[in-house]
């Protein structure tokens, strides 16, 4: 099934045809319009009128999200103010977070697009889709939403949190398809068992999971919990939101890059070089029709591979493999994007807090956890134990305000926390299997 | 009237107290009196030692968080109604009990008790007028 069957088995010759004719459009665009690809398209010595076929992209520099950053809030936009309607963020290192802007158009395109995700996963119109990504900033609760409107079904916009009222929901709305992240699912599947509800007699065919890594491993385990199809999402706020990729129903191997809409590319993260396909590497995206935020090369620092052989759905756009990992030290905790030195930031910021920090990440149960081992300094001691029990809960307070995580504060013992020359470890992701 | 008391932060893991306890006997430092307060997480042990400075340096040393406290030694005659006499003396004084431990060792015939205020100093002169014994912390260390 397709939801829009002309472009999503476009044959390549036609397909990449598209990609050029729309990639120069939109070199054109950023180069007028946005000061910061004008000047590092000069600083590479290149300007759109060098590129005439899909490989010269190769030429471009790439965009990163330092780059984002710099150009807080609006600065990387294409698109006048009076054209954007939406604005989303995510978190960022520094505690600013990073800004996108849609137009209308952007809008319609990502609608269009997590339609066709939705029916690529085996969704259709008369389906009960219930949304349990937050909305607000964050692109998933909208995003799912306004595809699931596109494509003519019933969306319940229930958002995260308030699980027994989820599966209470749930069960008297009679919901069909199921939008949250892998882990947030098997939390409704164990708090329904505890309430003596059999989450597999409810209605849900189908679960679209996304905004965290997970596995096969986990994925056998929401299929058999829930009884239902698990299929695997993948998106990012700088390239659309949810829906920039999926897997299909019927292969349930790798994730369709919608490519009318992305160029991807796979690099490596060290040298910048073009890895063929089938290697692993660094994700890079270029928008080809966005209009608000255009990104050219954006390096995603989600790791993975590229695969361009026919798939059994009739599709023709590439697939990508299951993210494996990140480039860098983000980490993904309950669907919030975490960075170790946002943490740090929070600590210093506690007078006679050291910055000897290591955060633990695990899986209890079907939840991520994350615990801050923090050492007891000399003026951080107190011979009262409740002054030390305050202080764990400030650190916790204050980590949960500024990156809207809940975390557990473990006072350690000082120097308990390994000290490495050169780089230190601050992370222990005991997630991975 | 002050007593020198050191405490020192431990995680809850096996073998710390037993490190702890080595380190100050190896140095030829003599416990007169102690107390774990704890939690699930970690504890806090209080010593009061023979040579408070000397054990919270080799503690140091060896990489222990240490503080010095200053807590007072109340002798407390043994009979119904001793300890009350003195709690309710501090309770008019509006004088928070932080925390208090028995000592060890009795002072002649009575028991003695370690005492962590609010307010020190205040605590001191409600004791003193009352008639309450307090012990330096010479005669204790030694005791």
């Amino acid at each position: 099934m397709f939801f829009n069957e002309e472009f999503e088995t476009l044959p390549r010759p036609a397909l990449e045809a598209l990609q050029l004719k729309r990639l120069k459009s939109v070199l054109d665009k950023v180069y007028a319009n946005v000061p910061f690809y004008k000047n590092s398209f000069a600083a590479a010595g290149i300007t759109p009128a060098d590129i005439s076929r899909l490989s010269d992209l190769q030429k471009l520099p790439f965009t990163t999200k330092q780059n984002m950053r710099d150009s807080y809030p609006y600065s990387l936009f294409a698109a006048p103010m009076e054209e954007i309607v939406r604005i989303h963020a995510s978190s960022g290192t520094t505690g600013k977070p990073t800004v996108v802007g849609y137009t209308q158009n952007d809008i319609a395109i990502w609608s269009e697009l997590m339609a066709r995700s939705f029916v690529a996963a085996g969704a259709h119109k008369g389906d009960i889709i219930h949304n349990a990504y937050g909305y607000g900033l964050f692109t998933g609760g909208l995003g799912a939403h306004y595809g699931a409107e596109r494509l003519g079904a019933s969306v319940i916009p229930i958002s995260g949190g308030n699980t027994k009222r989820q599966i209470m929901i749930m069960q008297d709305f009679g919901s069909t398809v199921l939008t949250c992240t892998p882990s947030y699912s098997l939390f409704m599947a164990e708090e329904a068992y505890a309430e003596g509800i059999d989450i597999k007699s409810l209605k849900l065919r189908v679960g679209i999971f996304g905004a965290e890594p997970w596995s096969e491993e986990m994925r056998n385990e929401i299929e058999s919990k829930l009884n239902l199809t698990a299929i695997d999402i993948y998106g990012l706020s700088e390239i659309m939101g949810p829906g920039v990729a999926i897997e299909c129903i019927e292969a349930k191997r790798g994730l369709h890059i919608w490519e009318d809409h992305f160029i991807p590319e796979i690099i490596n993260p060290e040298t910048g070089e073009r890895l063929p396909e089938g290697e692993r590497g660094e994700l890079v995206i270029t928008t080809i029709t966005k209009q608000g935020i255009p990104l050219i090369r954006y390096r995603t620092r989600d790791i993975t591979s590229i695969t361009y052989e026919p798939c059994i759905c009739g599709r023709t756009h590439a697939r990508i493999t299951r993210m494996s990992g990140r480039s860098d030290d983000m980490l993904i905790i309950r669907g919030v994007n975490v960075f170790p030195s946002q943490i740090e930031a929070v600590l210093v910021g506690i007078e006679g807090v050291e910055p000897h920090y290591l955060l633990i990440v695990d899986r209890q149960g079907t939840l991520d956890t994350l615990t801050v081992q923090v050492e007891v300094s000399e003026h951080l001691f107190s011979d009262e134990i409740k002054v030390l029990q305050a202080l764990s809960r400030r650190i916790e307070k204050e980590i949960k305000d500024m990156l809207g995580v809940t975390c557990t504060a473990k006072l350690v013992e000082p120097k308990t926390i390994q000290r490495s020359e050169g780089k230190a470890t601050r992370v222990i992701d005991n997630r991975k299997r | 009237m002050k007593v020198e008391q050191i405490s020192i932060f431990i995680e809850n893991k096996s073998g710390r107290l037993a490190e702890i306890t080595r380190i100050l006997g190896e140095s030829g430092i003599n416990i007169r009196a102690l107390s774990l307060a704890d939690t699930s997480d970690f504890g806090i042990l209080r010593l009061i030692v023979n040579d408070g400075k000397s054990a919270a340096a080799v503690l140091k040393e060896q990489g222990f968080t240490v503080s010095m406290t200053e807590v007072v030694a109340v002798e407390v005659p043994d009979r119904p109604g001793g300890l009350s006499a003195i709690l309710q003396t501090l309770d008019r004084e509006l004088i928070n009990v932080e925390y208090m431990y028995a000592f060890v060792e009795r002072c002649g015939g009575n028991a003695v008790i370690i005492f962590r205020f609010d307010e020190t100093d205040k605590a001191i002169a409600a004791l003193n007028k009352e008639n309450f014994n307090m012990l330096e912390g010479s005669r204790l260390y030694n005791m």
